[in-house]
């Protein structure tokens, strides 16, 4: 592919093949951007789930999906993508069905399973060369239990499990790093925020075959607790404080799609967001608000011009 | 046909290139390898037109498995065992997705202790996973099984997928003749595999496994799949039928061995019934009127067939290979359920636990449960579960300790 179809906000599709009505929280920045990202993709799509907010997409007799779908379980979606698209290249190769019954493979699955349960099942995946695509919506916890931490949330943020001063003590797992270091045909970060740089990565990753994975910093009114209007305003000042770096990596190289210039300063983004109250209230934690920005800072080092 | 020696490994390879498997989803467990390892051989040298693939765990193998399988295609896999367990999530999903395929069980003991050797514990940890279950005791009927258990699964009226279970090391390592029937005899009872609406199209979405709210519909999915593996009741009686009709072999839902007039039957699963038939024998040779019963489908269990043959017997040794602990036997306590309630049962039915972990259980420890069995009779009253060990083995394990004890002192004198 040479060329890009989506140049202008004007290019992006017009129609939307995502059903409304979905149970999911008022200004899920997930769905935000699994709205978009099913857009670019088309409905000859087959979405193997595994356990996380996106499973009550479909719920018995309802779907807001054209296409198909399985859920698996936690661990093993992209194990189900496999059987599926093994068993689809079965059918072609014995000419039981033509090529326009083929289905693009997607694994949908938040953070707690594509950073944590999943992590086996997508690296062996990924090293079998699955021609799939990988969805993963990370709103940083496991959000639909009631948002405890999981393996992707940042360090600081106040989770159902993690109440203290301090927040989470741990750091955000860095899965693109991890998913790169495999050397998959394609990985890109997103955010529904950005509409035209989410659709030109979904419209690179469908031409392509192999193991493609997305990660989309999904916004969530609910766990990060801020008002359900506020997602894409949050999710702009992810990118633009440089908290959530828009990249992706092909042929060994890792690219940043967008280089925030002047970038804001993190408490920016983290005082709209109820789960880092702790850090102003009743007193500015200054040495943890420097810390986080001086992570920031060290990650942009030597990448901006 | 050709008739070849072969392991139960082997007669389990041979049934999935019969069967002519398009999909294997694999991975490596003793003492499984060797079903794998077989196949995978014909595919590198053109001789199985089948796709394998190796995941990263057994519980990816099962996942694989069931999706292929509810993408349309014929699925084949093995394990055993520990990978049987971790895969146990997945085995209760993808038979909810009542999408069939044939998995070949190796049974063999479960941690801990870690062990290589057979009992099984682990099928039995699968028995509400909604699996139909098919117990083998010898080579050929693994081969003649894997065959039913297609036929059984992919039946419109049943749509399940099936455990062909098969002894570690007495049956997977043990080299009998079998009889290998030819592609043509093989694929005219049992013909090319047809989804029908169970795949993923893209001129037809469908979504499956989807969530429930509430009790109403989860409890309707899963009494249409209890009321499905009943319907396998009858199902497999019309299989049997035909697999007679086709390879001369009757392979009845319960084997019943000389129980004509038996006062009392032993009971039992798997290859260890051959050494009760062989105690049979002895014992009827003695003047003892004892038969045994063998269940070849445990899931669904055939319990009218076993009242038929259980009833106006005198007294029944059930023989588990698995215990429960804190409760004793599993095939004992269904056996129990069986009966109970119905006129003309044998008011007798005592448990023994043996063959746990490979332990072998010798003709004499048959003629010792019938006696047991004999006096509960004359008593009218069955003694608690027996667990079956002998002095030789107490005084090993002895040792063994003694050996553990000496290394313990030995150590904590150093300074």
């Amino acid at each position: 592919m040479t060329e890009t179809l989506f140049k202008h906000m004007r290019d992006l599709p017009s129609s939307h093949l995502l059903g409304t009505g979905t149970p999911t929280c008022a200004g899920c920045g997930g769905l935000q951007a699994l709205h978009q990202i099913y857009d670019v993709f088309g409905g000859k799509t087959v979405f193997v789930n595994a356990a996380g907010c996106m499973t009550l997409l479909s719920v018995y007799p309802f779907t807001p999906f054209r296409g198909s779908w399985l859920y698996t379980a936690m661990a093993c979606a992209p194990a189900g993508a496999q059987g599926i698209r093994d068993a689809l290249d079965i059918l072609l190769e014995k000419g039981q069905i033509s090529a326009d019954e083929d289905l693009q493979t997607v694994v949908l699955t938040g953070d707690g399973a594509a950073y944590g349960m999943g992590l086996s099942a997508t690296s062996s995946a990924i090293e079998r060369g699955l021609d799939f695509i990988y969805l993963c919506y990370d709103n940083e916890g496991y959000g639909n239990t009631g948002q405890q931490y999981s393996e992707a949330t940042p360090h600081a943020a106040r989770t159902s499990t993690s109440k203290g001063p301090q927040g989470y003590p741990g750091n955000k797992k860095d899965l693109f790093s991890i998913w790169a270091a495999h050397k998959p045909r394609y990985v890109a970060t997103v955010i529904g925020a950005e509409p035209l740089d989410l659709a030109r990565k979904i419209e690179k990753a469908r031409e392509m075959p192999g193991p493609r994975l997305i990660i989309a910093l999904s916004p969530c009114p609910t766990g990060w607790d801020f008002s359900p209007d506020a997602t894409t305003d949050i999710g702009r000042l992810a990118v633009r404080t440089g908290i959530w770096p828009l990249k992706e990596y092909e042929n060994g190289k890792v690219v940043h799609t967008r280089i925030p210039r002047k970038r804001l300063p993190v408490e920016d983004y983290l005082k709209r967001q109820g789960r880092f109250s702790h850090l102003f209230e009743p007193v500015r934690k200054e040495a943890l608000l420097a810390e986080i920005q001086g992570r920031v800072d060290a990650y942009w080092e030597g990448i901006e011009g | 046909m050709m008739r070849k020696l072969l392991t139960g490994n082997g007669a389990a390879a041979w049934s999935a290139r019969l069967a002519r498997a398009d999909y294997i989803p694999a991975f490596p467990i003793t003492p499984q390898t060797e079903i794998v390892e077989t196949l995978g051989n014909w595919i590198d040298n053109e001789q199985l037109p089948a796709r394998m693939v190796t995941l990263e765990s057994e519980h990816s193998m099962i996942t694989a498995a069931g999706a292929a399988a509810a993408t349309g295609v014929r699925v084949f896999s093995a394990t055993s065992s520990q990978g049987l367990l971790y895969a146990m999530e997945m085995l209760y999903t993808v038979a909810g997705w009542r999408a069939p395929f044939v998995l070949v069980n190796v049974s063999r003991g479960l941690a801990a202790p870690i062990t290589l050797e057979p009992d099984h514990n682990d099928i039995m940890a699968a028995r509400d996973s909604g699996f139909l279950q098919i117990h083998c005791a010898d080579c050929q009927e693994v081969l003649d099984s894997v065959l039913m258990a297609y036929r059984l699964g992919e039946d419109e009226r049943v749509r399940l997928p099936v455990m062909v279970n098969q002894d570690g090391f007495y049956l997977s390592f043990t080299r009998e003749p079998v009889d290998i029937p030819d592609p043509g005899a093989a694929a005219r009872f049992l013909p090319d595999y047809d989804p029908e609406n169970i795949r993923f199209r893209a001129s037809a979405p469908v979504s499956q496994a989807v969530a429930v709210l509430g009790g109403a519909p989860y409890s309707y999915f899963r009494y249409e799949s209890h009321l499905a593996a009943r319907q396998a009741l009858e199902v497999y009686d019309e299989v049997a039928a035909d697999f007679e009709a086709e390879f001369g072999r009757k392979r009845e839902a319960l084997e019943a061995y000389r129980t004509e007039d038996a006062e009392y039957l032993f009971v039992q699963l798997g290859s260890f019934a051959t050494k009760a038939r062989e105690a049979v024998d002895r014992l009827r040779e003695a003047g003892w009127a004892v038969g045994l019963l063998r269940p070849r489908l445990f899931r669904p269990l055939p319990e009218e067939k076993i009242r038929q043959a259980l009833a106006g017997r005198k007294g029944v040794a059930v023989i588990d290979q698995n215990l429960s602990p804190g409760r004793g036997g599993v095939l004992h306590a269904e056996l129990a359920s069986v009966l109970f309630g119905h006129a003309d049962m044998p008011s007798i039915l005592v448990s023994f636990i043996g063959g746990l972990g490979g332990r072998d259980i010798s003709t004499e420890e048959f003629f010792e449960m019938a006696r047991v069995t004999r006096r509960a009779v004359e008593d009218g009253k069955a003694p608690p579960p027996r667990l079956l060990y002998t002095e030789t083995e107490l005084r090993e394990v002895r040792k063994l300790q003694a050996i553990a004890n000496a290394e313990r002192a030995d150590l904590e004198k150093k300074p």
